[in-house]
């Protein structure tokens, strides 16, 4: 059965409020922290950021603050352009990457938590060894039985095209995070972006497991725990669409009965 | 130091929702209200089969006040149901996917049942000769 609240130890308190000294135009931003040493709940802290002297992105507030405020401020990014994935987090109630969202576009405080419904690492860094465990398991490689060609394996233009929308995740488990499906069956169900993944390998004309990958999702919880709640699709910082790579596995397993 | 067991991020208390998450999660509450729903109209059944005077007794608790009410809320739930299994029904079929149908027939759903419920109660009140 899901448990819609948060265990005992989860739950989120008050935190410390840090202002910015001498500054005029502050915007806040409330960052959800938690100290494995310390042995306490994690809680919200209040970081004012002095709005004239920051760049645009929450991801440079949240190294503003690092820098500035306080050090201890833990977060995992990288290419700061959304490629990596790297910054994902729950900005506002909504999973994106800290990197590509505007402080601009949030309204009022700035409150940012870790990817939901995930265990805490620090702060905002969410463990995420399940997801990418769940990932290892579909096997996201081409699988082939047929003789290696002298040259590469060709395809054609229309069936390259099939891989669009879907050779451009880049992992960064926004989509599967926010879904709530997932959120009560992740030790169960693969989750949008480990499905979306899965297609990709599926529609692929030059793959051979076709049939093979479709027997490993038949089950109760692997595929069929998507119910099209669309929080994936609304989430995905690529503007991508799990939920409809998910029906298209639906309607392949469909075709396949014949 | 021993570390302290890890706590679990926040996740319904911070998601904020949206037409198409509402719409989700009310199908699915519908549905459930709608099998509570049936045993009482099962209830109905009986009563009617039971004999005469059974019937008007239960007709008196249908008619009542809160019997009204519960009433009204199961034609809101079936109306809702429809209208959010109609729409899953498209979407098994892989259409509307796209997010802007996607919300926005997420939306309709609950204009359909909103008015569909206060049509359905106006036009039985209409018929009884009470309006």
């Amino acid at each position: 059965m899901a448990e819609f609240t948060l265990p005992k130890n989860s739950t989120v308190g008050k935190g410390k409020t840090v202002k910015a000294d001498g500054a005029t135009n502050v915007r806040p931003f409330h960052v959800y922290r938690w100290n494995p040493d310390d042995g306490e709940n994690p809680h919200m802290d209040t970081f004012e950021v002095d709005m004239d002297n920051c760049g645009p992105m929450v991801l440079d507030a949240l190294i503003k603050i690092k820098n500035e405020m306080d050090s201890t401020v833990t977060f995992r990014r990288s290419c700061r352009e959304g490629v990596c994935g790297s910054c994902a987090m729950n900005i506002n109630g909504k999973n994106g990457l800290a990197c590509t969202t505007a402080i601009e576009d949030a309204k009022g405080d700035v409150a940012i938590t870790p990817l939901p419904h995930q265990e805490v690492v620090k702060d905002l860094v969410p463990d995420l060894s399940n997801f990418y465990a769940q990932y290892a398991s579909i096997k996201p490689w081409m699988q082939t039985q047929s003789p290696t060609p002298e040259k590469e394996r060709l395809q054609s233009h229309e069936d390259r095209e099939k891989l669009d929308g879907l050779y451009e995740c880049i992992l960064c488990a926004c989509c599967s995070t926010s879904c709530p499906s997932y959120w009560w069956n992740d030790d169960k169900y693969l989750g949008p972006a480990v499905l979306l993944q899965s297609y990709r390998w599926l529609i692929d004309s030059r793959d051979e497991a076709t049939g093979e990958r479709l027997d490993d999702l038949e089950d109760p919880f692997r595929l069929y725990r998507c119910h099209t709640i669309m929080n994936c699709a609304n989430a995905c910082p690529k503007g991508l669409n799990p939920a409809k790579a998910i029906a298209e596995i639906k309607k392949m397993m469909v075709e396949r009965q014949g | 130091m021993a570390q302290a067991k890890r706590p679990l991020s926040p996740h319904l208390q911070v998601y904020r929702w949206g037409w198409h998450m509402a719409a989700s999660i009310i199908n699915r509450a519908t549905g459930v209200a709608l099998a509570v729903g049936t045993i009482l109209l099962a209830w109905w059944f009986v009563a009617m089969a039971t004999g005469h005077e059974y019937f008007a007794t239960v007709q008196g608790y249908a008619g009542s006040m809160i019997g009204r009410l519960v009433l009204f809320g199961l034609t809101f739930c079936l109306m809702q149901h429809l209208a959010g299994g109609i729409r899953h029904l498209f979407m098994d079929t892989g259409r509307m996917y796209d997010l802007k149908i996607n919300t926005s027939s997420a939306r309709f759903t609950f204009i359909f049942s909103v008015l569909a419920t206060l049509g359905t109660w106006f036009a039985a009140y209409k018929v009884m000769g009470v309006l």
